[in-house]
């Protein structure tokens, strides 16, 4: 956890745009660890978690701040060219930033096993059983082509979970509407140093370290979020 | 003397001049049953010090092998499906150029490993370890200095291409399609996302970077920037102007059939 403080990018401090828009903006910044680097081993390196986190992720957050300051100065001008040009490496960014924060929470040093309660009775309800959804998540996470994530999201309109998969750092819940409840980072970044080329073992090998309490949470948020 | 039998003449001269292997993407352009994992032509370390032994033993034996499996694979079940189609029993070429016209529940699995095949190929087909070629020379170096101006204009906004692709990817020079016999088609940058290639676009790489974080994760772990400028040394301008011949080639080809 220390280690992970020393890394943190940037602090939070407000920041005035010009010309009447008053609004303090907050830079983003990287999200404290719960772990030291090493805490996933041997299923996750150390060394894999260090870049990830510090060279990956941080990257993500300042090249976010770096899209969102030209934004606000396109927004600021009515330069629409601009603000639409910067679509693409908002959503990027973005995203990168957004699946990260879920990533590190998703996995502990004490994670793995199966999840229990309401979130493995709504699996069995809409998987079958556990296995079968493990097994789905885990291929369809594996096929993906490129760079992307798998995820098991939760649907607000039907109040049913589901396996899907984005491309590149597409955030899941902008772009498909299920809420995140559970991410798998296949760039190869996530995994090449120890996995090299066998992504699937990979997969296979992430299921130990699996924080089914940071899951369940997410799972019960999402649901009372419905209920509203 | 007709411009293209010049270029003939030529592209023999590099034949004698080169090593005698066949270039990693020769037998795309023709049907065969099954393809081999394309031989590189020089040793694992080859490259050294600028791309590392590993990375192009695993980029090879690994990723490349995997592509070639799974498009010998995806490529037996189509045509053992439908013994009737002919784009199943055509050159990699063909199929890259009518990709809308495999059938659907092929499409994808044939798009990215036919892809990933000869994106490969062409790959390993512009590097050597070969100092003596590292100069921009003949039609290649020319045509991008009546293009983009001059060499290093090229080189930047290429650079720049390859260093701000998002996710998984490759930059490309490529020529348009010829429409004529003699004169050379403009060259053009481009960049394609995981396994897509401008072939599918009718264009005619002669020069490509892999991007794909395979590429340089061991070696550079996040520095892409790192792997860009390990590329540009080993940029074999007289491989460009081979694949850029070879494409003429079977340009002239395909006007004399017409």
């Amino acid at each position: 956890m220390l280690a992970s403080r020393l890394f943190t990018v940037a602090r939070a401090f407000p920041k005035h745009a010009a010309l009447g828009c008053l609004v303090p903006r907050l830079k983003h910044t990287l999200p404290d660890l719960c772990y030291d680097f090493n805490a996933l081993e041997p299923v996750i390196s150390a060394e894999i978690m260090k870049l990830h986190y510090t060279k990956h992720h941080a990257t993500y957050v300042n090249n976010l701040n770096i899209t969102e300051d030209k934004m606000a100065d396109a927004l600021k001008n009515g330069d629409i060219n601009t603000t639409i040009s910067l679509q693409p490496a908002l959503k990027f960014n973005g995203g990168g930033h957004l699946n990260h924060t879920i990533f590190w929470t998703n996995l502990s040093p004490s994670g793995g096993g199966e999840p229990t309660g309401d979130l493995m009775t709504a699996i069995r309800d809409d998987f079958g059983s556990f296995e079968n959804f493990k097994k789905e998540l885990s291929a369809t996470t594996i096929a993906i082509q490129g760079s992307g994530w798998g995820w098991l999201g939760f649907n607000p309109v039907n109040g049913m979970l589901k396996v899907t998969t984005c491309a590149n750092q597409d955030p899941l819940e902008p772009t498909t509407g299920l809420v995140p409840l559970l991410g798998i980072d296949v760039w190869e970044h996530a995994y090449y140093l120890q996995y090299k080329n066998v992504r699937p073992d990979y997969v296979k090998e992430i299921w130990n370290v699996i924080n089914w309490e940071n899951v369940t949470e997410r799972f019960a948020k999402a649901r009372m979020e419905k209920l509203q | 003397m007709h411009p293209v039998c010049i270029l003939l003449v030529l592209l023999s001269c590099f034949s004698v001049v080169s090593s005698g292997t066949s270039a990693p993407y020769h037998g795309i352009e023709k049907y065969a049953e099954e393809y081999p994992l394309p031989k590189l032509p020089y040793a694992y370390d080859g490259l050294e010090p600028h791309i590392d032994r590993a990375t192009v033993k695993v980029h090879h034996t690994g990723h490349h092998a995997a592509y070639t499996t799974n498009m010998n694979a995806a490529l037996k079940e189509w045509k053992n499906d439908d013994t009737s189609d002919s784009l199943s029993r055509s050159s990699l070429l063909r199929i890259l150029q009518n990709l809308q016209d495999i059938p659907v529940q092929y499409r994808t699995k044939l798009r990215n490993n036919v892809g990933g095949y000869v994106n490969h190929a062409l790959y390993w087909g512009c590097l050597s370890g070969n100092q003596g070629n590292r100069t921009p020379t003949g039609t290649v170096a020319a045509d991008i200095n009546t293009v983009f101006g001059s060499f290093s204009a090229f080189r930047e906004k290429f650079t720049a291409e390859a260093a701000s692709l998002f996710g998984s990817g490759y930059v490309w020079l490529s020529r348009q399609s010829s429409t004529s016999a003699t004169a050379k088609p403009p060259l053009v940058i481009t960049t394609s996302q995981n396994q897509d290639t401008p072939i599918s676009e009718g264009l005619r790489p002669v020069l490509v970077i892999d991007v794909w974080e395979h590429a340089y994760y061991l070696k550079h772990q996040n520095l892409r920037a790192k792997h860009i400028g390990d590329w540009w040394a080993l940029v074999d301008w007289e491989a460009v102007n081979v694949l850029d011949g070879w494409w003429a080639k079977m340009d002239v080809k395909v006007h004399e059939d017409l």
